[in-house]
Parts: C-alpha cells; sequence; structure tokens
C-alpha cells in the first residue's frame, strides 16, 4: 500500500473550473455579487484617483514656484496698502524669475452702453493688470490678445472668461466696445479661466497707466504674483515681505497657491472611506452569497463527492476542491469587478475631461481580495462536503 | 487482490446495524456474487470491502495488511490505483465528455492527463464504445452509461471491481450486456465482487454469498 493518492495543484485547477462549469449561470450570478462588491470599490478608488490625477496635472501646469503677495492687517486690524515699490524690489529679488501686480480700480463699473441702468454692474470688477499676468499666473487667451503697450497708452480692455460670458461677448471682433467710467474702451482680448484663482475670472483688465489717468488709481499692487526659482520657493516666500515692505513686513501676506490644490488632492482621497466601506458592504454580502450557493451545491453533489471518495480522494482532496471551486468563483468575481469599476471610472473621467487612472494596487488587489473571500467563504462549505460519508453520499444519488 | 473481513460488526448513527458479524474471505481472482434483500447489508459489505468505511468491530485485511492500522491517505491511495468501483446509479458527470469521465478515473493515482485520456480511450474501446467518446453522457443510452462507468472502473487496471447493482437502472437487455462485459473483464484476473438482489443474475457467479439482516447466511461455490 505505498501508493498514494495525489491531486496536484494544476489538476485541481481543472477540477475546480469543471465544477463551476456544471452550473455555469448559477455561478455567473453568485460571482456578480462579488464583481458588483469589488467594482463599486474600484470606482471609488478610480474616480478619486483620477480627480486627484487631475488637480495634480493642474498643479504641475500651474507650477509650484507661484507665490501672491498680498497686503495684510496691520496691528490695529487695518487693510495695509503694500508700497507703490514692491513690485519693482520683488522683481530684482534674487531667485525671482517674474512677477505681475494687480491693482484694483474702486468705485468704477463696467456696463455694455451708456443706457444700462447704473445698478446692473453684472458683478463685474475693474482690475488695472501688470502685462506679464496671464504667463506668470498659468493662463492663455481665448481670443485676442492682452494688455501691453497699445493699451498702456489707449483705452482697451481684456475681459476673464467669466465676465466675457456675463457681457455675452464670446469672442473679440475687433469693435466690441464697453462703457467704463463715461468712456469707451475697446474689448482687445478675453481670457481663459484662471485654473488657481477664478475670482479674477469675473475681473475686467485695463492698463495701470490708462486706470492711473482715468480713474486715479493709486499705483500700490492689491495682489503680486511671483513666479521663483523651481530650486529655493521657501527662500524666495520667506523674503517677499521684508523685500514688498522693508518698513513693516508684518503687514505683507505670502501664499502659494499650489498648496491650496495640493491640500484639495489630498482631500479627494479622504472623502473615499466612506464610499469603500459602502463597497465593503456589498462585497460581504457577495461572499455570504458564494457561501450560501457552496453549501447547496456539496447538498446536490453528494453522489459526485462519493464517487470521487470511491476513485480515490482523500478528504483532504473533498475539501480542497470545493475551497478551490470558492476561491475560483470569487476571483473570477473579483476580475470581473475590476472590469466593472475600470469601465464606470472611465465613463466618469471621460465626462468629466480627467485622466482614466486605476491604481496599479487595485489591478493586483481586486483578483486578489476575491481570492481570498471566496477562500473563506468556502471554508464551512469545504469542511461539510469533507465529512460527508462516502456511502451516504453514494446512496442518495 | 484478497480481502479477508474477521467478524465485520457496522453500525450507523441512529442506532442502524448495518452488519452482525461478517467473516468472508474473498481470494484473488474470485468471481463473487453478493445476493441478498434491500437492507441486508449487501451495500455496507461492499463499501468496507472497498475501504471506503471502516467497521465498527472486527477485522478487514487486504493483501495480508491489516487495514485497521492504515491511516485513510493511504486507504485512499489504496482505492486510487487498486479498487474500481461500478454503480447503480453510473455517477458521471454532465459537464465532461464520455473520455474525460473515463479518464477521471485515475484522477487521483498522480496520472498525467496525456497518459490518463490514452488509458480512457482504451478502456472505451475495450467496452466497445471507442465510437462515443466525445459523446456527453445524456447523449447515451442507460447499458452506454453503465459501459462508461464500468471502463472508469477499468482504465486504471484495478486489482479487484466491486459493482453494486450495476444493472439496478437498466432493462433485461442492456444489463445483460453488462453483466457479459463484467464477466469478461473478471477473466482477465481482477477479482470480482457484485452485489444484486437477482437470483438470476447470482447464478452466474461461480460463488454466491446470501445475505440477509446483516449475515452471510450460505457461502456456495467457496474455493
Amino acid at each position: 500500500m505505498t501508493d498514494r493518492a495525489r491531486l496536484p495543484p494544476h489538476e485541481l485547477f481543472g477540477v475546480a473550473l469543471a465544477g463551476l462549469r456544471t452550473r455555469t449561470l448559477r455561478a455567473a450570478l453568485s460571482a456578480l455579487g462579488i464583481a458588483i462588491g469589488i467594482g463599486a470599490m474600484v470606482a471609488v478608488v478610480g474616480v478619486s484617483s483620477s480627480a486627484q490625477a487631475n488637480l495634480i496635472a493642474e498643479i504641475d501646469r500651474l507650477g509650484t514656484n507661484l507665490l501672491t503677495v498680498s497686503p495684510g492687517n496691520d496691528v490695529l486690524g487695518n487693510t495695509t496698502a503694500l508700497p507703490t515699490s514692491a513690485g519693482a524690489m520683488i522683481a530684482h529679488m534674487q531667485g525671482v524669475e517674474s512677477e505681475a501686480g494687480i491693482y484694483q480700480v474702486g468705485n468704477v463699473n463696467v456696463y455694455r452702453s451708456p443706457y444700462v441702468p447704473a445698478d446692473q454692474t453684472g458683478g463685474l470688477g475693474l482690475d488695472a493688470a501688470d502685462d506679464a499676468l496671464p504667463q506668470i499666473v498659468g493662463t492663455t487667451m481665448a481670443s485676442g490678445h492682452f494688455l501691453g503697450a497699445v493699451a498702456n497708452r489707449y483705452p482697451e480692455v481684456v475681459l476673464g472668461a467669466q465676465a466675457a460670458a456675463t457681457l455675452q461677448i464670446p469672442k473679440v471682433a475687433g469693435d466690441e466696445l464697453l462703457y467704463i467710467g463715461n468712456r469707451w474702451f475697446t474689448v482687445i482680448g478675453i481670457l481663459n479661466s484662471f485654473a488657481l484663482d477664478n475670482t479674477l475670472d469675473s475681473e475686467v483688465f485695463v492698463s495701470l497707466p490708462v486706470a492711473e489717468r482715468r480713474f486715479a488709481t493709486a499705483p500700490n499692487a492689491t495682489e503680486i504674483y511671483v513666479r521663483s526659482s523651481q530650486n529655493d520657493v521657501n527662500g524666495v516666500a520667506n523674503l517677499l515681505p521684508p523685500t514688498a515692505d522693508p518698513q513693516d513686513p508684518s503687514g505683507v501676506s505670502t501664499d502659494r497657491p499650489s498648496d491650496v490644490l495640493e491640500a484639495r488632492a489630498a482631500a479627494k482621497g479622504q472623502f473615499t472611506t466612506l464610499l469603500l466601506g459602502l463597497g465593503a458592504v456589498a462585497l460581504l454580502v457577495g461572499a455570504i452569497g458564494i457561501a450560501n450557493i457552496m453549501v447547496i451545491s456539496v447538498l446536490e453533489r453528494r453522489g459526485e463527492i462519493g464517487l470521487r471518495r470511491a476513485l480515490g480522494a482523500t478528504r483532504g482532496h473533498i475539501s480542497v476542491q470545493f475551497l478551490a471551486e470558492s476561491a475560483l468563483l470569487a476571483a473570477i468575481g473579483g476580475l470581473a469587478g475590476l472590469a466593472l469599476g475600470a469601465g464606470a471610472t472611465e465613463i466618469y473621467a471621460a465626462a468629466r475631461h480627467e485622466p482614466f487612472v486605476v491604481p496599479v494596487y487595485a489591478l493586483i488587489a481586486a483578483p486578489a481580495a476575491g481570492l481570498l473571500i471566496g477562500a473563506i467563504a468556502g471554508l464551512y462549505p469545504a469542511m461539510k462536503a469533507a465529512r460527508l460519508s462516502p456511502t451516504e453520499a453514494l446512496r442518495t444519488a | 487482490m484478497s480481502i479477508q473481513l474477521e467478524r465485520v460488526v457496522k453500525h450507523y448513527p441512529g442506532g442502524v446495524t448495518a452488519l452482525r458479524g461478517v467473516s468472508v474471505d474473498v481470494a484473488d481472482g474470485d468471481q463473487v456474487a453478493v445476493v441478498g434483500p434491500s437492507g441486508s447489508g449487501k451495500t455496507t459489505m461492499l463499501t468496507i470491502l472497498g475501504t471506503l468505511e471502516r467497521p465498527s468491530e472486527g477485522k478487514i485485511t487486504v493483501e495480508g495488511v491489516d487495514v485497521g492500522a492504515v491511516s485513510d491517505r493511504a486507504l485512499a491511495g489504496l482505492r486510487a490505483h487498486r479498487i474500481g468501483f461500478v454503480f447503480q446509479a453510473f455517477h458521471l458527470q454532465e459537464s465532461m465528455s464520455v473520455l474525460d469521465n473515463v479518464a477521471n478515473g485515475m484522477l487521483y493515482a498522480g496520472v498525467p492527463l496525456r497518459e490518463r485520456r490514452d488509458a480512457a480511450r482504451t478502456a472505451l474501446e475495450r467496452v466497445g464504445l471507442g465510437h462515443r467518446i466525445q459523446f456527453r453522457p445524456k447523449q447515451l443510452s442507460g447499458g452506454e452509461r453503465q459501459r462508461v462507468a464500468i471502463a472508469r472502473a477499468l482504465a486504471k487496471r484495478p486489482a479487484i471491481i466491486l459493482a453494486d447493482e450495476p444493472t439496478g437502472n437498466l432493462d433485461s437487455r442492456s444489463g445483460g450486456g453488462v453483466l457479459e462485459l463484467l464477466h469478461e473483464l473478471a477473466q482477465d484476473g481482477s477479482t470480482l465482487v457484485l452485489i444484486t438482489h437477482d437470483e438470476r443474475i447470482a447464478s452466474g457467479f461461480p460463488r454466491r454469498l446470501q445475505m440477509r439482516d446483516g449475515e452471510i447466511v450460505s457461502d456456495i461455490g467457496a474455493p
């Protein structure tokens, strides 16, 4: 009696597969439970990863070397003003590549014509801006061009994206005029959206010399955008307040807009925890479904179990067969779930023009989780199958 | 293959006693028919002969080895390599072809699939079903299905064939064919133990055991 009973792994796989093929529809339905659970989790992870990737792409596009300087509050809580020399001082700093300021023009509103009632301002603000603003902030022109040498002398304006929409000027045709402070201005350009500060989108921009002449705008910047060299962002940020206002550095606040986007990207990741929990519940229900189906399967297949014992299967072979069936079933469910989740992510990402991202770990984790869940769900049915008496099994066929 | 049962008793849970001290000596090459009414303990004796179950009391010796001292794993190995079972209900798997059903007979003997299929083909030729190997069991008649089951038992060239009412689900004509086949196989040297409740079938066997109420009441033609 030296000859052993054997069931090598590849034979076990074949046996498990054949077992599932016997009842294809039932196997498919119980795998569906797992597929939905895993699909939901993959979709949650995929959608948040895609949104995150989108924000990160935005950060990359904007660059992490953009800094802003703005007036802060003095010790009494009053809003300070930046010195008129702030822009020039910053431009000469070591490590600063370029800068552009914005100067608020007060008490002047923008209208399409003199006949528009004065209180219908459309919520549009008027700012004076330095010529380099679009390049530094990282936006482009939707139409026309930005302020330049001509605009320094003549009444010309550029519209933010939202402002253009409000005024219903879709593009620059050369003959669009706006009535600002009792004078006509020619629209020479429309900007694309400012990704990092969309309050600028509803602004109308005019050159500083014109604003000073026409509206007596003070040349104290209300915001200065600074591009620093990439490898010394923190050093530049620390030196910005004393450079902008050497007399009162504490009245200057600096900001790094990419920090906000990074925080938003991180927040996208946090939000998923709850949804993942819901996916896990779906998965649990799927696992119970598989356990249920496997118990029924064991009872139905008593004849087969008895036959296998007669053909030389040990109790171990029987239990490992049912365990493998259950694990295989759930692993197939996991793969299907991965496809479902990836599909959902793709649709979502395409609809929102975001990059399609499914994390690499999900490619391994989805089928592996299915395998594990199936193995756990199959534990009890497998033990039940192994305990069946072979004669009992053969008699009840 | 030689098997000895010595005063074997088998109780089942629920207070059923299927065997009440059975002693029998099956010699190598024997052809034995076990006859008796239902509930007389025939099937229980066959499962104990085939090491599917262990006796509650008494001793079973297979080729001189006391089964009581042997592990379940070793007994499974014995069944995988040396014992062929044939059942009344065929127990064929519908999801597989006839060929693979027969090839599965050697699954637990550790024979690679190619060799299993080769042996299965040979066995199916032997039972006269060489032309049906790609059929599904459902597509065959009852007699053909039982011949597939016999081929499955036969493919590994067992030392003993244990058949439990192999003709029970068949009409008399295909049943006759199946019996003829079993006798032929036994001529080749395998030991054959066949259970039946049909005296006429038993009369075709050189040795006949008569069972009633878990005991052997007669042993005709014993060596």
